[in-house]
């Protein structure tokens, strides 16, 4: 133990001094709580957003988060995200490509070779994979439009899919580019159907294996409990073997049509990957959930989802877990009961739900309150360290996300990871995120070799010491902080304190 | 949490001689590890209802085959009804013979939702389904404040529900974990930021079992180089876990998963026996690493439920009902079938579907937890409230 710890907070203000950088003036130092509500509306707050912030001022800046149509990525992060393969990627050719290969593979007369293409087959899989994850992150620490962001993952979660099951790897960036992404601030019921049809949900809760005298039930039980309506919504057993009878023949096909009789032909569709063969539907007539759906094809998957997202327990279960995302916390009785009925009058406008949510006194006084998770925890602290640097490699990232426990299409089971604050500040993961503020922490972690192995290392070192800093975070510190940020021997150990502080825990 | 359950266990010392099994010595006093097998795990397929012939008309593809002894691929044959998957031939079956395990079929909850959610939830709560319950206190937690100086604990990532409650129960996962990063003096500067918050025993507890699991994985690696086989996967966590509830805690949680087959499931091969072989050899590893404390060991292995009982269009099975759950443990009177049992026939299936649950998981854990720290009715009740514990006599 040092006797004489140097005190690092000290030395970084004597450096700022010294280097000539002036002090903040009222007009540049944001507010208590306009820092607050940038650390919820945002990923985090850095000094790109308090830039923007003071420019716009709260509600031209709320509504640029509701209308960003101005996407704009920094240009060495849009060059970044323009590389990658999974950008020009068609899920149609790919599937067909992965199809002729595996039977290429089963083909091969030799055990070994057959692992080893199979080997090599995955591998592409997971590159493609590891694409979508460094576009998802990407966009999370540097695109303007937060809300977004945060809404794309959160909606990715709630339709959650796993990346490990079936050829899903090489169908995720698909899956969140198309099925996800365009829907985030749109209607929920497009959201339910864009997944619904997309191939990556399909193969993951097996309703691609679903057909008439062949009735899988996995998808439609999910699609009733985690996507709609939630588990104590008063739908029976009867009612998920009717939705898996309705959902029969919704499946993939990516090769030739298949020969269907003339008088079903008209019912036959297809979009992309998506299949509906009549052929392996049940015609007879359903009952779900008291409403009579007449067997006639893919119409009835339509109207069954207009049924329930029309119930009262979808406007419920969709509204509860949008405000616990945005507040840290269940809705209390009152919110949840006005966001519901936006919901409900807007037929799932989830827009319109937000922006209740956001005018509300219960999210004003939520602020701060609410604790990071995982994915909340590791993008707000690169933002911090890193606004306005273009980090070269999302690697490090990734590994710091899977030591957490929240990977990107990490999450096996389909229920999503759950948003509450017990779920992740149990002794062993907090221990372990004082590791990983560590790493952060103690120098560039690898965020900056470029990943086609070029070799050429930018110096990264984490920058949170910096005018940023002392105009808006340090004024928000507690005593017990402070103290502990005192005792600091380096600017490793200072920046680990930093980020393993209550302060930078909690959004 | 050490040091302080040291304190209230030294201040307890007087009472060894007289109170009992509640108060027995740390040496001798019962561990208790519940393996929480999450996905629902198609119990038809591990114990085999060999005499059904409902069962083979109704798994045409994935049914295992009744035993034969000129055949592996054929279920080991345990009473004139049931068999064992071969899956476990290495494993469960040995200590079946010696006695050191038990099934109870037809084992489960009142709740039929068949969501795996809601019934690993509510298996983890353990209150009655009548009612309105305390999301936020699992019947491990209050096990665990039942039994003064028997340091409970988590093998999860996360803390599982059973475990949460009024006081902070420590986890630690035991996937893959090395040098202990912080020194006495930064865990202290890191943990004095919480004082007074929420979180501050939680983040006490984590900074301190990090050293622990540290210096128990120094023990590993010279165990390592003492004899070359290393374990991997389950196995490799079961032997920590196995050291670490050697050492001090007695009370342990461990779930493991990807048990949903509805596709593929297999037979005496496939997806489904692959788990099990691991879990199998995960479990023997434990019990060996356990050494002699084997006998005061019990492991308990649940899942949230069965599976139907016919095969679905695509060679696996959908979410049912009535499980199987598993007691091991090296002093069990085990080497049979426990608890209430019907014949298994279409006629006799909940809902045309799946088991029905004859044993009520609180009941008999309740039985087992009284016979194992000698808890009286009252404290039984604080555990799971409102039930009839029943004894298996199987510890």
């Amino acid at each position: 133990m040092s006797l004489n710890p140097i005190k690092w907070s000290n030395c970084i203000a004597l450096l700022l001094m010294v280097s000539g950088i002036t002090w903040a003036t009222a007009a540049e130092t944001l507010k208590r709580d306009d820092v607050a509500w940038l650390n919820r509306i945002t990923y985090g707050v850095n000094s790109t957003t308090a830039a923007q912030y003071r420019q716009l001022g709260r509600t031209r800046f709320l509504n640029a988060q509701f209308n960003a149509s101005d996407t704009a990525l920094p240009a060495e992060i849009a060059a970044q995200i323009a590389s990658l393969k999974i950008t020009n990627l068609d899920v149609v050719q790919q599937l067909a490509a992965i199809n002729a290969e595996n039977q290429r593979i089963n083909a091969l007369p030799d055990e070994t070779a057959k692992q080893d293409a199979r080997k090599v087959l995955n591998d592409q899989g997971n590159a493609l994979a590891y694409e979508a994850a460094r576009r998802h992150l990407l966009n999370a620490i540097y695109a303007p439009a937060q809300l977004q962001e945060q809404l794309d993952w959160f909606w990715l979660n709630h339709f959650s899919v796993f990346q490990g099951k079936g050829n899903i790897r090489w169908l995720i960036g698909d899956y969140e580019q198309q099925a996800i992404r365009p829907h985030v601030l749109g209607k929920f019921r497009d959201l339910v159907l864009a997944t619904l049809k997309h191939p990556a949900m399909l193969q993951y809760l097996d309703n691609a294996q679903n057909a008439n005298g062949k009735i899988n039930e996995n998808y439609a039980r999910e699609l009733m409990e985690l996507h709609t309506l939630g588990v104590d919504a008063g739908y029976t057993q009867q009612d998920v073997q009717e939705l898996a009878r309705i959902l029969t023949g919704t499946g993939i096909n990516v090769g030739t049509a298949p020969k269907v009789k003339a008088e079903w032909q008209p019912l036959y569709r297809r979009e992309g990957a998506f299949e509906f063969n009549p052929a392996r539907h049940d015609f007879g007539d359903k009952m779900l959930l008291g409403n009579a759906i007449k067997g006639s094809g893919f119409d009835e998957v339509e109207h069954a989802v207009d049924v329930l997202v029309a119930q009262p327990a979808c406007a419920r279960f969709i509204t509860r877990k949008l405000g616990e995302y945005f507040l840290g916390a269940p809705p209390p009785p009152k919110l949840q009961q006005q966001l519901a009925a936006m919901f409900q009058k807007t037929k799932g406008d989830i827009a319109a739900v937000l922006r209740t949510l956001f005018a509300s006194s219960e999210f004003n006084s939520s602020l701060g309150k609410a604790f990071k998770d995982p994915m909340h925890y590791v993008i707000s602290s690169v933002r911090f360290a890193y606004a306005g640097k273009a980090i070269a490699n999302t690697h490090p990232i990734i590994n710091w996300l899977n030591a957490l426990g929240e990977p990107l299409y990490g999450r096996q089971t389909p229920d999503g990871y759950p948003l509450d604050e017990t779920s992740w500040s149990s002794s062993g993961q907090m221990s372990k995120r004082f590791e990983i503020a560590r790493v952060i922490g103690s120098g560039n972690a690898g965020l900056f070799e470029p990943e086609d192995g070029s070799g050429i290392k930018h110096a990264g070192f984490p920058q949170l010491a910096t005018q940023f800093y002392f105009e808006n975070i340090e004024s928000n510190l507690s005593p017990t902080t402070r103290t502990a940020l005192e005792q600091a021997t380096s600017q490793t150990e200072w920046n680990t304190y930093l980020l393993s502080s209550p302060e930078l825990n909690y959004r | 949490m050490y040091r302080r359950q040291l304190l209230q266990l030294a201040a307890l010392a007087p009472l060894y001689a007289c109170a009992g099994r509640l108060y027995a010595m740390p040496g001798s006093s019962p561990r208790f590890l519940l393996v929480f097998l999450r996905g629902g795990y198609d119990c038809a397929n591990v114990l085999v209802p060999c005499s059904s012939s409902d069962y083979y008309e109704g798994r045409p593809n994935i049914a295992i085959a009744k035993p034969n002894a000129t055949d592996i691929n054929s279920a080991i044959a345990l009473d004139s009804d049931w068999g064992l998957t071969p899956a476990l031939r290495d494993s469960i079956s040995i200590m079946y013979q010696r006695g050191e395990a038990a099934f109870i079929p037809f084992a489960g909850t009142e709740d039929l939702s068949r969501s795996h959610f809601e019934t690993q939830d509510s298996i983890e709560l353990g209150q009655p389904m009548q009612g309105t319950r305390n999301l936020r206190s699992g019947f491990m937690a209050r096990l665990a404040a039942q039994l003064q100086g028997i340091n409970p604990i988590a093998f999860t990532d996360s803390l599982p529900l059973t475990f949460r409650g009024e006081t902070d129960i420590p986890n630690v996962s035991l996937k893959g974990v090395g040098k202990p990063v912080f020194d006495q003096r930064q865990a202290g500067i890191l943990a004095s930021m919480y004082a007074g918050n929420h979180l501050q025993a939680a983040i006490n507890d984590g900074l301190e079992l990090r050293q622990e699991v540290g210096r128990s994985m120094e023990e590993e690696m010279n165990a390592a180089n003492r004899d070359a086989i290393s374990a991997k996967g389950f196995a490799l966590e079961a032997q920590r876990v196995a050291r670490l509830m050697l050492d001090q805690y007695r009370l342990g949680f461990i779930d493991v998963g990807g048990w949903d087959t509805h596709v593929n499931e297999g037979g005496a091969n496939g997806a489904l026996a692959s788990n099990l072989t691991n879990l199998g050899s995960g479990l023997n590893a434990l019990a060996q690493t356990l050494g002699n404390e084997w006998k005061n060991t019990v492991v308990v292995v649940v899942s949230e439920f069965g599976r139907t009982f016919k095969e679905n269009g695509n060679r696996g099975t959908d979410h049912g009902h009535g499980s199987v759950y598993w007691v091991l443990g090296g002093g069990i009177k085990g080497g049979h079938i426990a608890g209430e049992q019907i014949q298994i026939s279409r006629a006799n299936l909940s809902q045309d579907r799946d088991y029905p649950v004859l044993n009520d998981y609180r009941a008999m854990l309740g039985g087992m937890f009284k016979t194992l720290w000698g808890l009286s009715d009252q404290q039984l009740d604080k555990v799971f409230p409102q039930i009839r514990a029943v004894d298996l006599k199987l510890v």
